[in-house]
């Protein structure tokens, strides 16, 4: 204890900053904006970590991540390790070192932040999981060691191959289950493909987290729409042991006004599902076009507003309005996203509300909108916004995006009646993951209402271990 | 078949097993190919094969029209949206327009299996265009054809052949019209069985991208409702439908889909000087 407080006072190494694509030049392209901190900077930022006895950074992990552990391994130069570190909680730390909400997390309960700056511990994540990449030509000891003899194996299936889904597979594939995940679309990833941004999570990235949980074994069947192509029972009765619901947020809310179903009013899940997934971006080399106006609106002010917004820019708009009903203070975006969209000219239109949108020839012309002001606080803790009567003005637009948020799709639901329900339409689940019905665990996003990525990953390993648990002692 | 409308046998044991009526798939043609919503012609679940029925048109179309025997497709998910409603209504009157006559063959085999008196009116531009007609009359108590220049049967259009067929049968009133078209000729419909009170089922085919009510890509309204064509419908009742609203949103590519076209035309021009 004594030596502790001799130590010589540690040299103030202040917060490495990591390298960006200029704004005037990334808003002309969909390559990610943040370049990764080099070797140099993950060193330094490493030194500047305090070893704390008692780590409260890993308290605020919602997977647990030995964060000390791994950044002590940084320091020594030992990546390799420092990733397998990480991988031992998170199997997908390059997702997670991009669009982790840090500052909300491992970084907001960082010692070091409460008189300085704390440790860029989602820089470091992404550094040692783009270490993996690079130096990983000859890293598939999953590809022949893992994948065998699955007929003898007890089989579990996975519905939804997002961050909760491709989680949850990976770590029953570890446990030696022989898993089947089932995936709607035509490519695996969910949110991580169709939702967030080339510019902000490269699709190479998540291709390479998929390709890992591949390579533990785990069976992926594409275009399968649980509900549709196949129901909860006929999983179980096919011989599935369990089965977990990790099918996400899919059902965009829109705002209920006069004029929505105008053409050039996309809901954000149809703007970032043609560009992301589908390639718009890359039209017409790719086949699914996307509009594109010169002043584009998007309603909302959460990170899938930003991406639409940043979206919208790099498509060619040049002026690219982010209307929000409440202030700054209240945007549920990030704020390094939200920092990145106002470097990239993204007009903040805060404290005003979208009433009607007005068309011409069946297409959109104008949001008319009215300001807002705070009121009293609601459930959510955040002051209400309350209309200023007779403040209602037109705003120019040729394309409006509604990024207001999304419930849960009923698609699988509707076929399974049996598994409880709340109000919204999500499936209750405990801590566990457990629903009401015997062998069907869920999580992310269809439990939780549309959240975020680390939260689903989460849900998708605490539900690996129930089920677990579950078709080893057959007690639910 | 004619020559700008094709068959695709798809074999998809999963997808045969489940379609019923009304029922539609979406598929890929190419890796960058975009998704496309196509409505179930036929299904045998016992050879494990979907037939889907395409009409040369643009890009995607065009693709899949290229397909030859033993080619695999890209992607194809579903089966998708609601089933048709079949039951014994008593006397059905089932029209299909163009390559909308595909989809009503399903529909006109699962509405004659449920006992009812099966009338069924098909219509093209010419006799080229009339598809399915075996099949269509083996399972109708009643079948009429209508070609828009006369080639054969009835000279004119579907809903013009049906106001007639009406008014020279005051006693006989169908007591459920399903109508499967272009935009403007299911319009025609409604407004003909509109005025004497005859639920008309209509088919949409808005553009979707998921078809699995993510994206809303696919809105309708109907009754005044917003509604997504994927999971709501496709079908709904003709007389509720905002024609305009979903031709007007059937064309917000138009401009896109001439470049996509002209493009691939350029490709395969000398396919397509043939």
């Amino acid at each position: 204890m004594q030596n502790e407080n001799l130590k010589p006072a540690r040299k103030k190494i202040p917060r490495n900053k990591i390298a960006e694509q200029q704004p005037a030049s990334r808003i002309k392209n969909f390559s990610e904006v943040e370049l990764g901190f080099t070797t140099e900077q993950a060193l330094l930022e490493s030194e500047r970590c305090l070893m704390c006895k008692k780590p409260k950074c890993t308290d605020g992990c919602p997977v647990e991540i030995d964060i000390k552990g791994f950044i002590e391994l940084i320091k020594e130069k030992r990546f390799s390790e420092a990733l397998e570190k990480i991988r031992e909680k998170n199997t997908m730390p390059g997702i997670c070192g991009r669009v982790c909400p840090q500052e909300d997390q491992c970084e907001k309960t960082c010692i070091l932040g409460i008189k300085n700056e704390p440790v860029a511990i989602g820089k470091l994540e992404r550094f040692l999981a783009d270490y993996g990449i690079k130096n990983s030509k000859n890293n598939s000891q999953g590809d022949t060691g893992l994948k065998n003899n699955n007929s003898k194996k007890i089989k579990a299936a996975v519905i939804g191959a997002g961050p909760a889904g491709l989680t949850c597979a990976g770590e029953l594939a570890k446990m030696g289950y022989a898993v089947t995940l089932f995936e709607a679309l035509h490519k695996e990833g969910g949110v991580l493909v169709y939702g967030i941004p080339e510019f902000r999570l490269p699709k190479s990235i998540v291709e390479g987290e998929v390709e890992y949980v591949k390579s533990l074994g785990v069976e992926i069947k594409l275009n399968s729409i649980v509900g549709k192509t196949y129901t909860i029972d006929e999983i179980l009765e096919s011989g599935y042991s369990s089965i977990f619901i990790a099918t996400g947020a899919g059902l965009p809310y829109f705002l209920g006004i006069p004029g929505e179903n105008l053409n050039g009013v996309y809901s954000a899940n149809e703007y970032l599902t043609r560009v992301n997934l589908m390639k718009g971006y890359l039209f017409p080399a790719w086949d699914t076009p996307v509009k594109k106006a010169s002043i584009v609106s998007v309603i909302g002010g959460g990170n899938v507003a930003l991406d639409s917004a940043r979206t919208a820019k790099r498509l060619g708009a040049e002026k690219v309005y982010l209307i929000y009903r409440r202030s700054e203070v209240e945007m549920p975006g990030r704020i390094e996203e939200i920092k990145h969209a106002r470097e990239e000219g993204i007009e903040m239109v805060f404290l005003t509300n979208p009433v009607e949108i007005k068309g011409e020839n069946g297409w959109i012309k104008k949001i008319t909108c009215i300001r807002m002001e705070l009121g009293e606080p609601d459930e959510s803790g955040r002051r209400r916004p309350v209309k200023i009567p007779g403040s209602e003005y037109d705003i120019d637009t040729g394309i409006a995006v509604i990024a207001i948020g999304q419930g849960a799709n009923p698609v699988l639901t509707q076929t399974s009646p049996d598994i409880g329900l709340n109000k919204w339409g999500n499936i209750i689940a405990d801590d566990i993951g457990k629903t009401n019905k015997k062998g069907v665990f869920a999580g992310g996003d269809i439990v939780t209402g549309a959240a975020t990525v680390i939260l689903a990953m989460g849900a998708g390993k605490v539900a690996a271990r129930a089920m677990d648990n579950y078709m080893k002692t057959g007690v639910w | 078949m004619c020559a700008d409308t094709v068959s695709l046998i798809i074999f998809s044991p999963v997808i045969a097993s489940k379609a019923k009526a009304g029922q539609f798939v979406v598929v890929r043609a190419s890796e960058e190919g975009e998704r496309i919503p196509l409505t179930i012609a036929e299904s045998d679940a016992a050879a494990g094969t979907i037939n889907l029925t395409i009409l040369k048109r643009g890009k995607t179309s065009s693709l899949l029209c290229s397909l030859n025997k033993g080619d695999y497709i890209t992607d194809v998910a579903g089966p998708l949206g609601i089933p048709s409603e079949i039951e014994k209504f008593g006397t059905v009157c089932i029209i299909g327009g163009g390559v909308g006559i595909a989809p009503t063959v399903p529909i006109i085999k699962a509405m004659k299996e449920a006992g009812n008196y099966v009338i069924s009116i098909i219509g093209a531009r010419n006799c080229s265009g009339l598809i399915f007609e075996d099949t269509i009359k083996k399972y109708s108590d009643q079948y009429h054809v209508c070609t828009d220049d006369g080639s054969m049967g009835y000279k004119g259009f579907v809903s013009g052949f049906l106001s007639q067929y009406l008014k020279e049968n005051p006693g006989k009133k169908p007591d459920r019209v399903v109508a499967i078209g272009p935009v403007l000729m299911m319009k025609a419909v409604c407004d003909v069985t509109g005025p004497g009170g005859i639920k008309t089922i209509v088919s949409l085919n808005p553009i979707m991208v998921d078809g699995t009510g993510m994206c809303g890509s696919c809105r309708v309204e109907v009754d005044g409702k917003t509604r997504f064509g994927c999971v709501d419908g496709p079908e709904f009742d003709g007389h509720l439908v905002d024609f305009g609203l979903l031709n007007s949103r059937l064309n917000i590519y138009c401009d896109e889909e001439k470049v996509s076209n002209e493009k691939y035309m350029e490709k395969h021009e000398c396919k397509m000087k043939i």
